[in-house]
């Protein structure tokens, strides 16, 4: 895996797709190739009320990337310093193999430029030190980025909150 | 300069990286945004981070204005109409023809009308100062926006309770402990800063109660979610208060201070349990009282939301004021965590915007639409839109002859598109003044380009607000085609019109100056940030000079205004019939990724826009045979039917159904929304002119369909 998380709070999120445009805005893509999705599932009930269920879906950027392992040219590539797995358009051919390869089907097909594109953490921006487009202007924040273990984790301060909460209502 | 050649601002083709501060046109919320030009084209758009509130984010419809901006599907030259109205025959014509046509067919309106018989809507906001000063120069009073399909009904009941309209009723969501929304979808209608802060706010342990006969993201997101009746939320504002007078819980301080009309409000409600209320809305009488309970608690860090979109029924009215009532009663108004009424700039100490409207004379006439006059309890400078349309059928109080449809579509916003049309076949001339090929431009006489909001100025904005401010959109980028900014068109239709001096300025940054005159401001200073603040902070204004601007200078529960127009306070609550068999109350709403109907033929809006579906309970769809995914027939009453694959789901309240609005378009040229989905307001057959009394807004919500299975085709 890359050192950095993308991490979706899913508790905090709206399900507003803002994301999935800031993504392809930032990488001029027209209809076609979804880099990042927010999958919404719902409502479903949870102890009796309504909730959805957002399910972010950008790529893993995998350790052993079968879609790099899969491309015939090498343009699917894993970046030796910090692990992003990143399309280098000028050696895509179009052949779809690394699209076949990836269990969760990240790598995209873009129509215009029939070539392969996909979730690279925006490496650009990352190397001029900010953050990917989809987590700069997320509209609630619950997106952010950073490098693993070093961003703090809101599921476990908001947990701990709410069993303090519970344990005095008991009281 | 040549009236052919567009106004841009200096150096907006420079070469070279720059950062525009300006204000979003995506939809009606107008957040402030930053925008990264390359070259002279538009590479990076994000919030405007000066503004705290707004950070960088920015929603799905604001990031959708690159697409938006290079796609060709817009009107690129102005479009005179050669066959019949809404037959799409244009031709192409140069802006001196088409502003020189206008021109003539005014002269021959207002010949026959007079002045006054010349109207114009738009979508209000802060930029109406441009809209107003256009048509009192023509001598007519009949400005107004787009609300009376929208929050019309809170607007009213605001100004006859507080003395101030629906905007000036800010919230203060950060600081807030319990917030209760009817139906106020904050997360998918929404503004992106009071979305944030609400988000925000639940994440820090914040209450919301959310009220819906459907189960929206927010119902998803709220502590407690009650399915009521549809329309029944007027029933079960009369119980809470009942309850919360029942149970001495109110501030009686607050209430002893500023509010006035206890008395009436006793007798309102003095039957109106929460056991009465059952019957109404369904909600058990337990729940609202450990409801009231639980709000009084955290009272007065308490917000209930008066609504936004509020035509909904005939008592729509009536929630809204007793929802304000509440916010009186728990003393959470003027104070941290409650709401917040918005200031002036004079009222922080600060000279406010000279306004452009002071350069012509006003205009004594009555307004055609009646509010002011024939209906004193309807603010006359916002009017009411379906009155106006009223007069241009009927000619009654007077005739209106030339419309102008600025920005606002009335034929996807407004109730029943054939009796619009019907009422405007009645004009001698129908303008559409748009970026896009609205459902209303189609069927105009002349389509006039705006430029985007990228590629033009506007008039300089003055927002009243707890910290009051003046906001700039400045210019981005040239415009790729034949279009202008509209406050060059409505100069050069009054040149025309012999009415010039009211728009005297050759350049926005001449216009700006006059605006900014004596406030000690200066353009430059404007363009530094986006905008400047006229405070440094959140004024509240303490109890000890707290009045409000009604005639008593209290919280007016039994209004004196309403009582001069013979409108009562309050009302008993009608009783709704259950819908049974095929019939359902067709309900609405939107999505995040959309603004009504101007989302959707956006390139990737329009990839992303939900697959429109009717919700409806199983215990309804199971009699009639439908299942999820089921296609069905779905009638207003009307001459327009259509489709739709139905969602079988416990999320809706048996008598209700619900789909999605602004979808159902037909302009050929606008390829990728023409034909998607349906249009609900053609199904509200028969409520263009059924409205509440009392506010004035549409019962959009008291729309009856029927749904009738597709024959499944047999096997063969």
């Amino acid at each position: 895996m890359s050192k950095y998380i993308l991490r979706h709070d899913e508790a905090n999120c709206i399900g507003c797709e803002a994301c999935e445009i800031h993504c392809k805005t930032n990488k001029n893509l027209g209809p076609g190739a979804k880099p990042c999705k927010i999958i919404s599932v719902g409502p479903v009930a949870v102890d009796g009320k309504p909730r959805m269920r957002f399910v972010f879906m950008p790529c893993f950027h995998c350790e052993e990337a079968w879609c790099a392992k899969a491309c015939p040219t090498g343009a699917m590539q894993r970046r030796e310093k910090d692990g992003i797995v990143f399309v280098q358009a000028s050696l895509c051919v179009g052949c779809k193999s690394c699209i076949a390869a990836c269990p969760w089907g990240t790598p995209q097909w873009d129509p215009a430029t029939r070539k392969v594109v996909k979730c690279d953490f925006c490496m650009e921006r990352v190397d001029a030190g900010l953050e990917p487009a989809c987590v700069t202007k997320c509209v609630t924040g619950c997106l952010s980025f950073g490098v693993a273990n070093e961003a703090p984790d809101p599921r476990r301060e908001r947990y701990a909150r709410e069993i303090v909460a519970e344990s005095m209502s008991q009281s | 300069m040549s009236s052919a050649m567009a106004p841009n601002v200096r150096g907006v083709a420079a070469p070279g990286r720059r950062t525009v501060f300006s204000i979003c046109g995506m939809c009606a919320v107008r957040c402030p945004i930053e925008v990264t030009v390359e070259d002279g084209r538009v590479v990076w758009i994000q919030g405007n981070s000066n503004d705290n509130a707004m950070g960088a984010s920015l929603c799905a419809k604001g990031a959708g204005a690159i697409p938006f901006e290079y796609d060709d599907e817009r009107p690129q030259t102005p479009l005179i109409r050669t066959g019949p109205r809404g037959s799409g025959q244009w031709r192409r014509a140069s802006w001196d023809e088409a502003l020189d046509y206008i021109a003539e067919k005014l002269r021959e309106t207002i010949e026959e009308f007079g002045g006054r018989g010349v109207a114009l809507t738009d979508r209000g906001g802060p930029f109406a100062d441009l809209t107003k000063t256009f048509i009192q120069a023509l001598g007519s009073p009949n400005y107004g926006d787009h609300d009376s399909s929208c929050g019309r009904n809170a607007h009213n009941a605001a100004r006859s309770l507080y003395g101030c309209g629906r905007a000036a009723i800010t919230f203060d969501i950060k600081n807030c402990k319990h917030m209760v929304l009817y139906g106020r979808n904050i997360t998918e209608s929404f503004k992106v800063k009071e979305t944030k802060d609400f988000m925000a706010a639940l994440a820090k342990g914040m209450k919301c109660t959310y009220i819906d006969p459907r189960a929206s993201i927010t119902a998803c997101k709220a502590t407690r979610y009650w399915q009521t009746r549809p329309n029944s939320d007027y029933a079960l504002n009369l119980a809470i208060i009942h309850e919360v007078l029942k149970t001495e819980v109110y501030d009686k301080d607050f209430v002893e201070k500023f509010v006035s009309g206890m008395d009436y409000l006793r007798e309102a409600v003095k039957d109106t349990t929460p056991e009465w209320q059952e019957q109404h809305t369904g909600i058990p009488a337990a729940e609202i009282r450990a409801f009231v309970a639980e709000i009084a608690k955290d009272a007065p860090n308490v917000i209930f939301h008066p609504g936004w979109m509020v035509a909904r029924h005939s008592q729509s009215f009536y929630v809204s004021r007793t929802t304000l009532i509440l916010n009186a009663l728990f003393g959470a108004v003027e104070t941290k965590g409650g709401c917040i009424i918005a200031k002036t700039p004079e009222e922080v100490g600060a000279k406010g915007l000279k306004k452009l409207v002071d350069r012509v004379p006003k205009v004594k006439e009555p307004r055609a639409d009646g509010a002011g006059t024939i209906n004193p309890q309807w603010d006359p400078a916002a009017g009411m839109v379906h009155q106006l349309y009223h007069a241009i059928e009927t000619g009654q109080p007077y005739g209106v002859g030339a419309y102008f449809a600025y920005r606002h579509d009335p034929l996807t916003a407004l109730p029943d598109a054939d009796a619009i049309k019907k009422a405007w076949d009645k004009l001698k001339l129908l303008v559409a003044i748009d970026v896009r090929y609205s459902e209303t431009s189609w069927y105009a006489d002349v389509i006039l380009p705006e430029s985007t909001y990228l590629e033009r100025a506007n008039i300089l904005t003055q927002n009243a607000g707890p910290r009051p401010n003046f906001g700039m959109r400045d210019q981005a980028i040239a415009p790729r085609f034949d279009s202008r900014p509209a406050w060059w068109i409505f100069r050069e239709i009054l040149r025309r019109m012999g009415k010039g001096e009211a728009l005297d300025f050759e350049t926005i940054e001449e216009l700006w100056d006059y605006q900014l005159e004596g406030t000690g401001v200066t353009v430059a200073q404007m363009r530094e940030q986006g905008f400047i603040s006229l405070a440094p902070s959140a004024v509240i204004t303490p109890r000890d000079k707290l009045k409000f601007k009604t005639p008593s200078g209290k919280i007016e529960i039994d209004s004196e205004s309403l009582k001069k127009a013979n409108i009562p306070s309050l009302v008993p609550c009608q009783v709704r019939e259950a819908t049974t068999g095929n019939q359902f109350t067709l309900l609405f709403g939107r999505s995040g990724i959309q603004a009504h109907g101007q989302s959707f033929n956006n390139p990737l809006l329009n990839e992303i826009a939900p697959e429109q579906v009717l919700w409806m309970h199983p215990s309804r769809a199971k009699p009639l045979g439908i299942a999820d995914g089921d296609e069905v027939e779905i009638s207003g009453g009307g001459r327009y039917h259509a489709f739709i694959k139905v969602k079988v789901t416990p999320w809706i309240h048996p008598e209700a159904v619900f789909m999605l609005h602004g979808y159902g378009a037909t302009v050929p040229l606008a390829t990728r929304a023409c034909g998607l989905g349906v249009a609900d307001q053609r199904l509200q057959h028969g409520k263009l002119y059924d409205y509440d009394k009392a506010g004035g807004g549409n019962n959009m919500t008291e729309t009856i369909v029927s749904i009738k299975p597709k024959a499944k085709g047999g096997a063969k």
